[in-house]
């Protein structure tokens, strides 16, 4: 069941059966505040081995539909299910398997602020796993490499961190348990072109190494362009269209249009 | 696909190869799951002797970033005893795989030392009395400010905070009247009952309105108003700045150009120095009663006569010397309660070190206060 390689990642095994398999499934899905309806009668498949980019203008409820996949937000109608598991009948045994195989990545790192960077990578995998201190420590200081961060950050505590680095922790304490699936919540906002780049091709790594899927709300473009295998827009309350950048390119929707070939957009052509 | 799958467990053995030397078999899954046993089988493995040519890598089922870690480290090992081992059965993904954590070089690891524990004592309290140190420097730096900023609020009353001084004088004071007047109310009976218990045994029960009377006036009233006001409004001070710090908001009012003091300080400790006083009135007020109901019930002493030995037993003075410790009390409150909250740093867990330090440090010293307040009445003769 962990994470592996990714023997059928789609796209390069075209035609595979195991091709359809869907990660992530969203069928039907309301959400709503009060009178205010977010997300009416929304669907979402998320497949296998993919980075999926959802963008969305402000507002459109791109974090609410994360939040409502993550059980955080509560829907009203519909079905979300994760690994084929439907979140709402499952047992809190299966829901926390679910959620052990799952990395999130919030929007404003949200590290735990009383413990240091080491001790928040560490934090799941000393819930969930019994390892020897030494390996768990191995193991956080190679995570914290792996998103690009040096050793002695390990030490520090999230306050003593630049906006960039804690990004970079948040994402490494997502990845602590080797996921299946993330969910990184505008991973790049914030950072320099270059840390932005380098996050890029982080992602793009680890999800060709470790067949890692990934559910990326974005709104940077050069992320877009560069790592996604599919883009997904979110407006008027659905899903608006789903597929590759090509796919988007020719939309005519005029959100889309003005998304793709507006002017911020051509610029960087 | 693997998804809900069982873990398949991570074995290892040492087969003969053709020309007189071992591989080293990997089989089962090597992930984060099922990493403890794995390590645990490295652990009693034993090559010492043998001969490796390799290590093959084609019965494992899954590999992840921690399985991997760990037959790198182990790889590293057996190199390190003089084995010469390279991987067999590797597929160009698992390869790239390993390629990315050989980037990676994890320091030595050494577990963390308990150190000697007379040395940590001893660190311990040098810290504290450094800190302690700094802290009385904390207090004069805002005590300094303050008084700048009095000054300034003299010369132009317009930048005095009005406002700002009424709400907090309205958390402070106003929602505390309740509290302060329950428990006063509840310790001026226990008193009169205690002492008149024991006084009664010498036919001395009227003297119960004395001890009561100047007992409540002189320090239970404002001591116990003053815990009160430590605990109730000092640790939301605490509280309140520091979540601003954590937030950065006091750093954006400095960069608008505003004092922190003139601002956040000020009107805090001046609504409390205003409350406190009024707070220790009520209190001693609430205490008398207790006590009065209490003698009443107790001691059949009747209201009429309580009054009239009371009235013999007090003087204005016995009031004032209780009340005029309150305003000096209260900027001891509010002082260390803004100099803890101004701080607190990014966490949560500095928050509540130092709105619990706040309350700690504030109950100490008031007490500490009293005593000197004592000592100085006693020798002007009051």
């Amino acid at each position: 069941m962990p994470l592996t390689e990714p023997q059928d990642k789609p796209g390069n095994a075209a035609g595979h059966a195991e091709e359809t398999e869907h990660v992530l499934s969203v069928r039907g899905v309301t959400v709503g505040f009060g009178s205010k309806v977010i997300l009416d009668n929304l669907d979402l498949d998320v497949r296998r081995g993919e980075v999926l980019g959802f963008v969305g203008g402000s507002g459109t409820g791109k974090s609410v539909l994360m939040r409502a996949i993550l059980g955080l937000v509560s829907k009203r109608a519909g079905k979300i299910s994760v690994f084929g598991q439907d979140l709402a009948t499952a047992t809190p045994k299966e829901r926390k398997g679910v959620e052990r195989r799952w990395g999130v990545l919030f929007q404003q790192g949200a590290l735990f602020s009383a413990l240091t960077v080491k001790q928040n990578i560490q934090l799941p995998m000393r819930e969930y796993l019994n390892l020897s201190p030494r390996l768990m420590d191995e193991l956080a200081t190679l995570k914290l490499e792996l998103v690009g961060l040096p050793q002695d950050a390990a030490g520090k505590l999230p306050s003593e961190l630049s906006g960039g680095m804690i990004k970079r922790a948040s994402l490494a304490r997502a990845l602590a348990l080797d996921p299946d699936l993330v969910f990184l919540d505008e991973p790049t906002s914030g950072l320099d072109p270059i840390g932005a780049a380098a996050f890029d091709s982080l992602i793009a790594n680890l999800s060709s190494t470790l067949g890692l899927t990934v559910y990326m709300v974005t709104h940077d473009l050069d992320s877009l362009h560069s790592i996604c295998d599919r883009i997904a827009v979110l407006g008027k309350k659905r899903v608006l269209a789903i597929g590759t950048l090509d796919d988007m390119m020719k939309n005519d929707d005029p959100w889309i249009k003005s998304y793709f070939r507006g002017e911020r957009a051509l610029r960087r052509a | 696909m693997a998804f809900l799958e069982k873990n398949v467990a991570p074995e290892l053995h040492l087969l003969a190869d053709g020309d007189g030397g071992q591989r080293l078999t990997l089989t089962g899954d090597w992930t984060i799951n099922t990493i403890a046993e794995a390590e645990k089988a490295i652990g009693k493995l034993k090559v010492r002797g043998a001969r490796l040519t390799c290590i093959d890598l084609s019965g494992v089922e899954h590999l992840d970033t921690s399985g991997a870690w760990l037959i790198h480290r182990t790889r590293g090992q057996l190199e390190f005893e003089g084995q010469k081992v390279g991987f067999q059965g590797i597929s160009p993904v698992r390869e790239t795989l390993f390629h990315e954590i050989e980037r990676h070089h994890p320091p030595a690891w050494k577990p963390e030392s308990g150190g000697s524990s007379v040395l940590d004592f001893l660190e311990q309290t040098g810290r504290v009395v450094v800190d302690a140190w700094y802290d009385a420097l904390a207090m004069l730096h805002i005590l300094g400010s303050l008084g700048l900023v009095v000054s300034t609020v003299l010369l132009h009353p317009r930048r005095l905070r009005g406002i700002s001084v009424a709400v907090q004088f309205d958390r402070s004071c106003i929602g505390a009247v309740p509290i302060v007047a329950l428990m006063s109310f509840l310790i001026g009976a226990i008193i009169s009952q205690q002492g008149g218990f024991y006084l009664k045994q010498f036919g001395a029960d009227i003297f119960v309105v004395d001890l009561a009377g100047i007992l409540v006036l002189r320090e239970i009233g404002v001591i116990l108003t003053a815990i009160m006001v430590a605990g109730r409004s000092g640790s939301a001070f605490t509280a309140e700045l520091g979540a601003m710090r954590m937030q950065e908001e006091v750093d954006a009012l400095s960069v608008i150009g505003l004092s922190v003091t003139e601002v956040l300080v000020l009107p805090r400790i001046l609504a409390l120095m205003i409350a406190l006083p009024i707070l220790t009135f009520i209190s001693d007020m609430a205490a008398l009663f207790g006590s009065g109901l209490v003698t009443w019930a107790y001691l059949d002493i009747p209201p009429a006569a309580f009054l009239t030995q009371l009235q013999a037993a007090i003087t204005t003075e016995t009031l004032v010397v209780g009340i005029v410790k309150a305003p000096f009390m209260a900027l001891i409150i509010g002082l260390i309660a803004c100099v803890e909250g101004l701080k607190v740093e990014g966490s949560s867990e500095s928050l509540g070190r130092h709105t619990t330090m706040s309350v700690v440090k504030a109950i100490f010293l008031v007490i500490v206060v009293d005593g000197f307040f004592a000592m100085f009445f006693a020798a002007i003769g009051v």
